[in-house]
């Protein structure tokens, strides 16, 4: 028997409502292992306007680069305390922040692993399905040999990876920009 | 390690174009660039997933949030979670949220000057049995007008939010009603290019979950991406 996917439909202005109840901008519960980090950002659109009614979903593995879900199988520790699951909506001034842990490697599709990376989903009114993007972070040496960030053209790699924040050790910005010259990559699932 | 199982590609023309110019708020928010094609791995076929004891059993039922019983129709919307093999979605959370049945959300954003309910807040969660399925009483949402053109008014329409079993999965899109006389004129509903995919929002009425004197019934799938076969371990 084959079915076809339900046509997605924006989330449109009000889903708030209806999503907030499992908001959840810390995914460090008690104990967890690894290098914290808060992620800090903001997503504008096509006129450089913030976007205040958006927001992200991030989905990651833990400090050991493990996924808390039954299809990973890999022998590497798995943490209580950390599900890898993040609901974060955009405030007034279209910022969003989160705090986590920097994942640790997972396999990827050329048997090498991945270099570190966060998955994101973006939502909001004028998105009529949701955009799907990933952050990286800055000076990692497995970037370079990253299958997916070797997909992108060298010159957009930049905006799929964090930023330093000057005087703010643990800190990183990264925006979702959704028109322009510096637009984010977004990413299609499936060859 | 073996390769990953992918998921199947989405059949052409039944998924929204991001730039949709009747849906004017798409003009400034879509990209413009070409999305990057890019295989499944490990991080996009695992995914979050709730504990069922997040949701309290409560939650499914909006007409029972509040001291007093919300103005309106009564209805039950059910159906069942599957994917494009037909296999049910089990445990997986489904979440709903609507205007109350004058059309107004219990937003601060929504300015329309229809009444507020003080007895509905629009918004549940229900979690899927082994079958794939889920159940909420609710009301029956009310049309409202929004200023996206002149006379713009949406279709009655119920959001839903479904994680899935992965990443990969995960699904947001809106429930609509069968006769609905705004269908045709809504861009949101008509954002997509395949007729049968779009109408496949429409629930379908339903005497077998109505209940008698007591509320209609409408149903409504959702179907999420289908897996791939597993691929031959790589010699």
């Amino acid at each position: 028997m084959s079915l076809q996917a339900t046509t997605w439909q924006t989330v449109g202005p009000f889903f708030r409502i209806g999503c907030h109840w499992l908001n959840q901008d810390n995914l460090v519960g008690e104990g967890v292992s690894g290098e914290r980090v808060t992620i800090q950002g903001r997503v504008m659109d096509g006129d450089g306007a913030p976007v205040p009614d958006a927001m992200i979903e991030i989905w990651q593995a833990n400090a050991q680069g493990r996924y808390a879900h039954p299809e990973d199988t890999q022998s590497k520790l798995l943490e209580p305390g950390f599900t890898g699951y993040g609901r974060i909506p955009t405030d007034g001034d279209g910022v969003f922040r989160f705090t986590t842990i920097k994942p640790g490697p997972v396999p990827g599709p050329d048997r090498k692993d991945q270099a570190p990376h966060i998955l994101v989903s973006v939502f909001m009114r004028g998105l009529l399905t949701r955009l799907i993007t990933r952050i990286y972070f800055p000076d990692d040496p497995h970037n370079a040999t990253d299958y997916v960030l070797n997909l992108v053209e060298p010159e957009r790699r930049s905006t799929l990876i964090g930023k330093r924040v000057a005087g703010r050790p643990g800190m990183l910005e990264w925006n979702v920009v959704l028109q322009g010259p510096d637009e984010t990559v977004f990413f299609e699932l499936g060859l | 390690m073996n390769r990953i199982a992918g998921y199947r590609p989405l059949y052409p023309g039944t998924q929204p174009e991001l730039l949709h110019s009747p849906y004017v708020s798409s003009s400034k928010r879509a990209p413009t660039k070409p999305l990057v094609r890019m295989p499944f791995t490990l991080s996009e076929v695992t995914g979050p997933s709730i504990k069922p004891e997040q949701v309290q059993p409560k939650a499914s039922d909006l007409t029972r949030q509040h001291s007093g019983e919300p103005i309106g129709e009564r209805i039950i919307v059910s159906g069942r979670v599957l994917d494009e093999n037909a296999r049910p979605m089990a445990n997986t959370l489904v979440e709903i949220w609507q205007a109350n049945a004058a059309g107004r959300y219990h937003h601060n954003v929504d300015q329309h000057n229809a009444p507020l309910d003080p007895n509905f807040t629009g918004c549940g969660q229900a979690v899927t049995n082994e079958r794939g399925e889920y159940r909420f009483v609710t009301i029956r949402p009310g049309e409202y007008p929004w200023r996206n053109h002149y006379n713009a008014w949406r279709a009655a329409h119920i959001h839903f939010s479904v994680l899935g079993p992965s990443f990969a999965t995960r699904l947001i899109t809106q429930m609509y009603f069968p006769g609905d006389q705004l269908l045709p004129y809504d861009p949101i509903f008509n954002c997509t290019a395949d007729e049968k995919a779009r109408n496949r929002l429409i629930s379908v009425f339903d005497w077998e979950t109505t209940i008698p004197e007591q509320a209609l019934g409408y149903r409504f799938n959702l179907i999420l991406r289908g897996r791939e076969e597993t691929p031959m371990e790589e010699k």
